[in-house]
């Protein structure tokens, strides 16, 4: 298989460099970006050849810059697609799907952007690979190199949510907790990643681990009987996946697999970490950093590098990024689970949230065909609804069980929401 | 006494492959201006009219200079300047 891939290009200023290990422009600074040969995929990606491919993202391979068949392979992606009806009515909506990627291997959207970089790294010959993290992304990158028998370094701000780091060092990697918070992380690795020849996954492979993202994209349209919806509201941490959504489906309007329409896209942020929504809102040209300050950590990133193209594609497209408070997150991670049977990570109750602001201030409309991303699990971060519990606790006795639980008037039926 | 200013891959060219150049110590716009001196083309690459370009983040002592006063920001001696390329995590 040749790949589609052509080159990768400077998404300031426009200079082109070859497909290989690079990740800003050596004269700007400005993010790269892969640019594809797209009558080429228009010729090879038809609808009938991606039914028949595998039930992952590489049924998408041809619209990813990779260029082998893909070795590394956990089976991310093509998450289920779910009619949200309960949480519509509870929002006045009438036309809702939740695309639920906590159906990924290690829990996270973050296994479609590992399994592209993974790939490449191995296809540019590089034996360790490496990453910042808030987490989701730690997970994916050592169970991928653990899949793959590959040397892995994972770097992630100390005081992580412990489930993370768990579930990141049971796979035998190397994990370094770093004294600081996200953004001092990524500074570190982007320094070492000068100093070494490792594939860090978000750095210096970051252009081809950015394009998994567009899966999320592809499988909606698919999903929905290749369309694509009115409006989507997803996470906004660094801004690539928000970006990387819009490509997707610009992509497949440029090749003729769905008409040619671009959804409103909403990005969704935290009040203690919202700089991409601040700017949003206050009109400006620039995101200005911002030290954070929530619970939802795998958005926390205070010097967001995606976020002016974030900005710039909600403007576009119609869209808005709205920002809500802690407890807004937390009411929302329970409204999700309480209204779907999806229980997501603080970025779902961020994500959430946001739609529910945004389905109160009249900005999605009741008609809209809505699609929100909730790309999380929630048993990564149980301590954020832990204390919004409750539970009965008796003997195992049956007059117990009539008194204090079915007579004491605490009990939920199957109607009552969060909100009552 | 000087500090230390850590250099970029993408920048290494231009400083004979040198990662790390001491310099004398004043505000991050005066070390820029001389690491210009030393190894000229360096500027332009960090400063678009005047202005630190916007993918490229600064930080003295691991202080993002944003938060502090940008290109007027002091740097002590024996402070680690350090240019670093912005990149999208997650």
């Amino acid at each position: 298989m040749t790949t589609t891939a052509e080159s990768l290009r400077c998404k300031e200023c426009g200079r082109t460099y070859p497909l290989q290990a690079l990740f800003v422009c050596d004269y700007c600074f400005g993010p790269l970006e892969v640019v594809y040969d797209y009558e080429k995929i228009r010729r090879r990606a038809t609808k009938e050849r991606i039914a028949f491919g595998p039930p992952s993202l590489w049924r998408y391979a041809d619209f990813l810059p990779v260029s082998e068949k893909p070795a590394v392979d956990l089976q991310a992606g093509y998450t289920p697609l779910l009619k949200a009806d309960r949480l519509a009515a509870e929002l006045g909506l009438k036309k809702l799907w939740v695309k639920n990627d906590t159906a990924n291997p290690t829990h996270s959207f973050k296994d479609r952007v590992v399994s592209v970089a993974l790939q490449r790294a191995l296809e540019l010959k590089f034996n360790v690979v490496a990453c910042a993290s808030t987490g989701n992304l730690a997970n994916s990158v050592a169970a991928h190199a653990a899949a793959t028998g590959t040397e892995a370094y994972v770097f992630v701000p100390a005081n992580l949510e412990i489930q993370k780091i768990i579930a990141t060092a049971v796979y035998g990697i190397n994990v370094v907790k770093v004294r600081g918070n996200y953004d001092d992380v990524n500074r570190l690795c982007t320094e070492i990643a000068s100093e070494k020849n490792w594939a860090f996954v978000n750095v210096n492979v970051r252009p081809y681990y950015a394009e998994g993202s567009k899966t999320l994209a592809f499988e909606t349209a698919e999903q929905l009987g290749w369309r694509a919806p009115d409006k989507i509201v997803t996470p906004v941490a660094s801004g690539s996946l928000l970006t990387k959504i819009y490509k997707g489906y610009w992509e497949l309007g440029e090749v003729g697999l769905i008409r040619r329409k671009e959804p409103a896209i909403c990005g969704a942020q935290a009040e203690g970490c919202g700089p991409v929504a601040v700017a949003f809102k206050e009109g400006l040209e620039h995101v200005k950093p911002v030290k954070p300050d929530t619970i939802a950590k795998s958005l926390a990133i205070g010097n967001p590098a995606d976020g002016i193209f974030a900005l710039e594609i909600a403007r576009r497209t119609g869209g808005v990024i709205e920002s809500v408070s802690e407890q807004e997150i937390v009411d929302g991670i329970r409204l999700l689970a309480q209204t779907t049977g999806i229980f997501t990570e603080t970025a779902g109750g961020v994500t959430t949230a946001v739609l529910a602001k945004l389905a109160a201030q009249g900005k999605i409309h009741s008609q809209d065909e809505t699609v929100i991303y909730i790309t999380g699990d929630g048993l990564k971060t149980l301590d954020a609804v832990a204390d919004t519990i409750s539970t009965f606790e008796i003997d195992p006795v049956l007059a117990q069980f009539e008194d204090q639980v079915l007579e004491s008037g605490a009990a939920a039926s199957a109607k009552q929401l969060v909100s009552e | 006494m000087s500090v230390s200013v850590r250099i970029p891959s993408q920048l290494r060219q231009l400083t004979s492959n040198e990662s790390i150049v001491e310099i004398d110590s004043g505000t991050v716009g005066g070390i820029i201006m001389e690491l210009e001196n030393r190894h000229p083309g360096i500027a332009e690459r960090l400063l678009d009219d005047g202005e630190l370009r916007r993918f490229i983040n600064i930080y003295v002592d691991g202080d993002d200079i944003r938060f502090a006063d940008g290109l007027q920001t002091i740097v002590k001696d024996g402070s680690e300047v350090s240019i670093v390329p912005a990149v999208a995590g997650g």
